[in-house]
């Protein structure tokens, strides 16, 4: 018996949420008297390994070779499988990442487990694993458990505390090799483009968010530029030289509204919303976004929101912890002046 | 040449939803859109069906309140619809589910390609696609941002795909399922030929005995849902004589809570 946590890794690294996963598989396994075996599949498996060890993991199952150096869903979908069937698992735990979603859910068919998504709380109850998780748009929770021999669960990126990283690790280490996949369902990956020097907003502990408003920039367009085409460049201005250096001076994720990013202010991957991400950040900077029930549904988990928007009736205010009433223009840069001064002394 | 979408109905986004005393989920009379993320799948269903000169299909696995987003997407312009209905089935759960939907892509034989939203705007579970693939066992690829080809006649798909880390380009063999996300497209309205079509579209239904499949046992139980605690918040407006004072405050403010 014992608990599955998957430790995601990309370019040689864990992920900071799977220690996360881990820190909520451990907690799992205690409860349920048992111990919590992370599995660390592709490149720099070991040392990776040997790191989930200080965050708290009893065993590894590791998986190095060749054909699994890379991320790829059917491989790594065998293996997973494989090892469940085998060793039975009360749980396998990982982070509801873009990847962490499709593995768990392929190798659940698999095995033919319960999976349950995006869970904020995980309890036991008489042996069973029950968790809370999110619905329509966080206005209802609801309360799931899995009948399976394995229950499959994916958590919700910083809904659950990282353990502390421990000096030493005496994890225990064991090698297991890789499964045949039929090359017919195997994806080929033939290029990446890094998201260079942007912070994950799925990550952040801190993300400052521009809307429509940024379109009011006091900067003159180039006079070629009108009507809306001197609104994109005014916003992506404003976006670069006042919200930029914000986020810069805070270590902070940028993101948008729906209504920023519809107009061509910014690209989609920066949407916080229903149709885009869902956040839960330590703090959530809302700078001219009127605060609709979709925007809402993004970034209500947030622990604290600071609103800044020229209107005081903007219903962001209602959800705020801090606001201030004013031209973001204006406010913002004094913001970050304040701010660059306090981290200097 | 078949390009198949799955899609549903939800809750309009803005509308209020809550537990009510009977432990059910409620909107009140509010009315259902299809699902906002399924507008992308629904259009790219349409391109890809034009561009390859063949069928479109929707399909939606449940209840009879999911024929309301069949209709819009007749009305966008999907070829064919669909609706699959187990009585007494849990659909709820995705490995009832996926072995419904894999019914349905078998019985049709002759389908190329599967595209999805990235999830369901409601409850937002983000795995039906993944196991209908693995069930299939056809190639899955997530979060596609960009088909950059398709050769039906060699079976070739080359896509742009979204990563937390970045943009990855990938190719596979088809026959695939792909979940597609927003920015791929921009998605049509109905216009009012295809407003009349879904009016008068006559949308088939067929069973788990009409596919011939044994359904699995469900294995995951919604316990109860619960109204989430109000958020409780006092909001503090930040007064200063000027800007830069305003400022100054609220940076105090937050080192002082510690949220610095
Ligand atoms: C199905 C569906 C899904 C959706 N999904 C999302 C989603 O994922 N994310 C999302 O954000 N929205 C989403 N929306 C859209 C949502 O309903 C709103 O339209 C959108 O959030 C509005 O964005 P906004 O606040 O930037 O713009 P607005 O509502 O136009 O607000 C702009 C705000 O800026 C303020 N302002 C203007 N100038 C200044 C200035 N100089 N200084 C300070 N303040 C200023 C104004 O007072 C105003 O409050 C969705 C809608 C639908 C129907
Ligand atoms: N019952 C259903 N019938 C048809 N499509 C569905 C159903 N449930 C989910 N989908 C679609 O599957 C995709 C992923 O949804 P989900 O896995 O529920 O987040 C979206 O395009 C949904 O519209």
């Amino acid at each position: 018996m014992t608990v599955f946590v998957w430790i995601e890794n990309f370019d040689g690294q864990a992920i900071g949420t799977s220690w996360e996963a881990l820190g909520a598989a451990k907690a799992i396994a205690e409860a349920l008297s048992t111990d919590a075996t992370a599995l660390v599949f592709g490149d720099n498996a070991e040392a990776i390994a040997a790191e989930a060890g200080r965050y708290g993991a009893d065993n590894a199952l590791v998986c190095a070779d060749s054909g699994l150096a890379e991320y790829r869903l059917e491989s790594y979908a065998a293996v997973l499988s494989k090892l469940v069937s085998e060793r039975a698992p009360q749980a396998v735990v990982a982070v509801a990442s873009n990847r962490g979603r499709e593995l768990l859910a392929s190798a659940a068919v698999d095995t033919a487990s319960g999976l349950i998504s995006e869970a904020v709380d995980l309890r036991i109850e008489a042996g069973k694993i029950i968790a809370a998780r999110p619905a329509y748009a966080g206005k209802v929770l609801m309360e799931m458990t899995a009948d399976s021999r394995t229950s499959f669960v994916t958590i919700r990126g910083r809904a659950f505390p990282a353990p502390e990283r421990g000096a030493a690790s005496s994890i225990h280490i064991e090698k297991v090799k890789a499964v045949a996949v039929p090359d017919a369902i195997s994806a080929v990956v033939e290029g990446f483009a890094a998201e260079i020097g942007k912070i994950n907003l799925a990550d952040a502990a801190i993300i400052v968010s521009g809307g429509r408003g940024m379109a009011n920039n006091p900067l003159a367009a180039p006079d070629e530029l009108s009507g809306e085409e001197a609104s994109i460049w005014k916003a992506k201005r404003g976006f670069a030289d006042v919200l930029a250096p914000l986020a810069e001076a805070l270590g902070a994720a940028i993101g948008a509204s729906r209504a920023a990013v519809d107009a061509g202010y910014i690209p989609y991957e920066h949407q916080v919303g229903q149709t885009g991400k869902v956040v839960n950040p330590d703090l959530y900077i809302a700078c001219g976004i009127s605060g609709a029930i979709q925007h809402q549904a993004g970034m209500r988990g947030s622990k604290i929101i600071v609103a800044i928007n020229k209107d005081g009736a903007a219903p962001i205010f209602k959800l705020a912890r801090y606001g201030i009433v004013g031209d973001l223009y204006e406010v913002v840069p004094a913001l970050t002046e304040a701010l660059r001064r306090r981290l200097r002394n | 040449m078949h390009v198949i979408t799955f899609t549903r109905s939800t809750p309009d986004t803005a509308a209020k939803v809550w537990v009510d005393d009977s432990g059910a989920v409620t909107w009140g009379d509010v009315a259902t859109v299809v699902n906002p993320w399924d507008e992308y799948s629904l259009e790219e269903t349409i391109v890809q069906a034009k561009a390859g000169a063949g069928k479109s299909t929707v399909i939606a696995v449940g209840a009879a309140l999911h024929e309301d987003a069949l209709k819009h997407s007749i009305a966008m312009g999907i070829g064919n619809a669909l609706r699959v209905d187990e009585a007494g089935a849990n659909t709820d759960d995705s490995l009832v589910w996926s072995a419904l939907a894999a019914g349905a892509i078998k019985k049709l034989g002759d389908v190329d390609l599967v595209i999805f939203g990235k999830e369901s705007v409601d409850v937002g579970t983000d795995q039906h696609s993944y196991q209908l693939a693995r069930r299939l066992g056809w190639t899955m690829l997530s979060y596609v941002s960009r088909i950059l080809d398709v050769d039906y006649a060699s079976g070739d798909i080359k896509v742009e795909k979204m990563l937390e880390q970045g943009k990855q380009i990938v190719s596979a063999r088809l026959p695939a399922v792909i979940s597609v996300m927003k920015g791929i497209n921009e998605p049509r309205y109905p216009n009012f030929l295809g407003i009349r079509k879904a009016a008068k579209a006559q949308i088939p239904v067929w069973s788990a005995a009409d596919m011939d499949i044994d359904l699995p046992i469900a294995k995951t139980k919604v316990l109860r849902y619960l109204n989430p605690p109000a958020r409780d918040v006092s909001t503090e407006m930040i007064a200063g004589d000027s800007v830069e004072a305003k400022a100054q405050e609220l940076v105090g403010r937050l080192f002082e809570g510690k949220v610095l």
